[in-house]
């Protein structure tokens, strides 16, 4: 099936365009990011790259210690899909193995009820239970309420569901328990669905604002998406817009490259089990 | 149904952490969210006095809890139906056999990545009523300046566009997923018949696309009454005037700021109910799929 000529134009035409106008906030963030203080205030805005680069992203990364945000934006983040993948393929397993075993259709339901609450629901009692416990401020409050993951329990139940019962019946017949398994068997088949879902959760993490602004408040335990705040704030009198943005494009490069790196799994998981 | 493990003990064993987390950080806690939403703390330190369904009718008597939930409807309406028309128009383009089509996909879904706060900060930038880019544009072809700092609606306005951008990624990464799922021997047989290509995509196409069209209504929905907390809070911070003030917002301010735990907690249950007509929403008109963040 090709496409007329002048069809074809036009479709490259609009994409380009589409790609220009969705980018464009971000390349002027890119731009104003090198610029000085008073080039950032040129109006009309300025439009070339600047050479204050260097500057702009020390200052940003100094003025709100960026390295210890960071560093805790990508262990929460790392910590919770990892947390999320082994916990969620171990319930999938739970329930795709081992026949009907009592309650659990219960259990099932009970995962499953994770997204009918999300954050702002309970989030007065959620936010007491860590005064109780005393992990405010600590890596506790910022992973562990996170772990559980219905996403993942369906994702891993529905690919479970379509991996040959004679690779099981193989691995019984020459005496593998079930764990065994689950390590030589299913994790290793599972490694695309492992990857889909380890973007999204490192995304959805990374991205995290208000449970990080409530369960913390010292600076060795913030998170990068409030250190964008803490720069905003910062300001007295006019923005220091160059300074803001060096920041900003700072806390938005890791995921970025997550991204980039990962999104054909994504497609492919996702895809993948759109066709079952 | 297939083969099984005899094991009487161990499914227990490995579904035990995430039913332990489940219980004890979702399920324990919104429990108790109605609870104290019966409830609400005395001037004097740490007294519960039970009010019944006070706050409730206290939150439908406040002209700003009001004002909240209309502003919220809009914000979050806009998102769905312009967000998602605008993706998957954005996704049907870039599903085209074209050269290059790959990198056009690409250039299309990495907003995904970007967080609501990252893009709130952004959208800051380009509207800055001194220095602002957008300000400028407006300017050189109306001749007029706008402060949205003082204007609550245009903040309103501004708002619900830089939310709707930074969900564009996402929502063309769904769509062209079951894009690409649909079979090609269906619209090819469609083509045979002589269904002109608009016939063949909106009497082929869109409704097998439905399930994820219905997908995406609901993360679209949830990601407007919930996630764009970052993104309100690095921007105009509910104002001017609450005219940004989304539910939220108030939510957070009334618990975290304002300290009114029951009235915050009677708010809960209100956004409880929206995430419940949802959800009836997703599993009555598209079966029982995964849900995405």
């Amino acid at each position: 099936m090709g496409y007329s000529k002048r069809f074809t134009i036009f479709a490259h035409i609009a994409l380009i365009g589409s790609i220009l106008i969705i980018a464009f906030p971000v390349i002027f963030a890119l731009i104003v990011s090198t610029h000085t203080f008073q080039e950032s205030f040129a109006f009309p805005p300025p439009f070339h790259i600047g050479g204050n680069i260097v500057h702009n992203y020390v200052a940003a990364w100094n003025r709100v210690d960026m390295g210890r945000l960071l560093f805790n934006s990508s262990f929460i983040s790392v910590a919770v899909s990892i947390g999320k993948i082994g916990l969620s393929m171990l319930a999938a397993f739970a329930f795709t193995y081992f026949g009907d075993f009592r309650g659990k259709y219960f259990f099932f339901i009970l995962i499953l009820i994770t997204h009918m609450l999300p954050l702002p629901i309970r989030i007065v009692p959620t936010f007491e239970l860590m005064d109780d416990f005393h992990w405010i401020n600590s890596y506790y409050a910022l992973t562990i309420p996170f772990f559980a993951s219905a996403t993942g329990m369906l994702l891993f139940r529905q690919f479970f569901l379509t991996v040959p019962d004679d690779l099981c019946d193989a691995a019984r017949m020459d005496g593998a328990g079930p764990m065994k398994f689950f390590w030589k068997i299913l994790v290793p088949l599972s490694k695309t669905n492992m990857m889909a879902l380890f973007l999204i959760e490192f995304i959805y993490m990374w991205n995290q604002y208000l449970w990080p602004l409530i369960v913390t408040n010292t600076n060795d335990m913030r998170v990068v998406q409030i250190g964008i705040k803490m720069l905003l704030a910062g300001e007295e009198q006019a923005a220091e817009w160059n300074v803001i943005m060096a920041g900003t494009i700072t806390a938005m490069i890791p995921p970025l490259i997550i991204l980039l790196l990962m999104q054909s799994s994504l497609v492919k998981g996702f895809v993948m089990r759109q066709e079952k | 149904m297939g083969s099984r493990f005899p094991n009487k003990i161990l499914p227990y064993v490995i579904v035990a952490p995430s039913v332990v987390i489940v219980v004890i950080f979702l399920i324990v806690p919104s429990i108790e969210s109605v609870y104290l939403s019966l409830f609400s703390v005395s001037p004097f330190g740490n007294k519960l006095i039970f009010k019944g369904f006070a706050n409730f009718i206290t939150l439908f008597r406040d002209m700003e809890y009001l004002n909240s939930l209309s502003r919220s409807l809009v914000f979050t309406s806009f998102i769905v139906f312009v967000g998602l028309a605008v993706s998957l128009g954005l996704a049907v383009l870039a599903n085209l056999k074209l050269r290059g089509a790959g990198i056009y996909r690409t250039a299309l879904i990495w907003p995904y990545a970007l967080s609501p706060a990252v893009a709130g900060t952004i959208w800051a930038l380009l509207c800055d009523p001194a220095t602002g880019v957008a300000v400028y544009l407006v300017k050189l072809i109306t001749g007029h300046t706008y402060n949205w700092m003082t204007s609550g609606n245009l903040a309103l306005a501004i708002v619900t566009l830089a939310a709707t951008w930074r969900m564009l990624g996402y929502n063309v990464i769904f769509f062209l997923a079951g894009l690409q799922s649909i079979p090609r021997e269906l619209l090819e047989a469609a083509a045979i018949d002589g269904a002109s290509p608009f016939r063949r995509f909106w009497k082929v196409t869109f409704p097998l696309l439905s399930p994820i069209t219905f997908f995406l209504f609901v993360m679209n929905s949830l990601y407007g009454f919930f996630e764009v907390f970052g993104l309100i809070d690095v921007m105009t911070q509910g104002g001017p005037g609450k005219a940004t003030n989304i539910l939220v917002y108030k939510l957070y301010e009334d618990g975290f700021v304002n300290f009114r735990t029951g009235f915050a907690s009677a708010q809960s249950i209100v956004l409880f109910v929206f995430v419940a007509i949802l959800t009836i929403i997703q599993f009555r008109f598209a079966g029982r799929r995964v849900f995405y963040r």
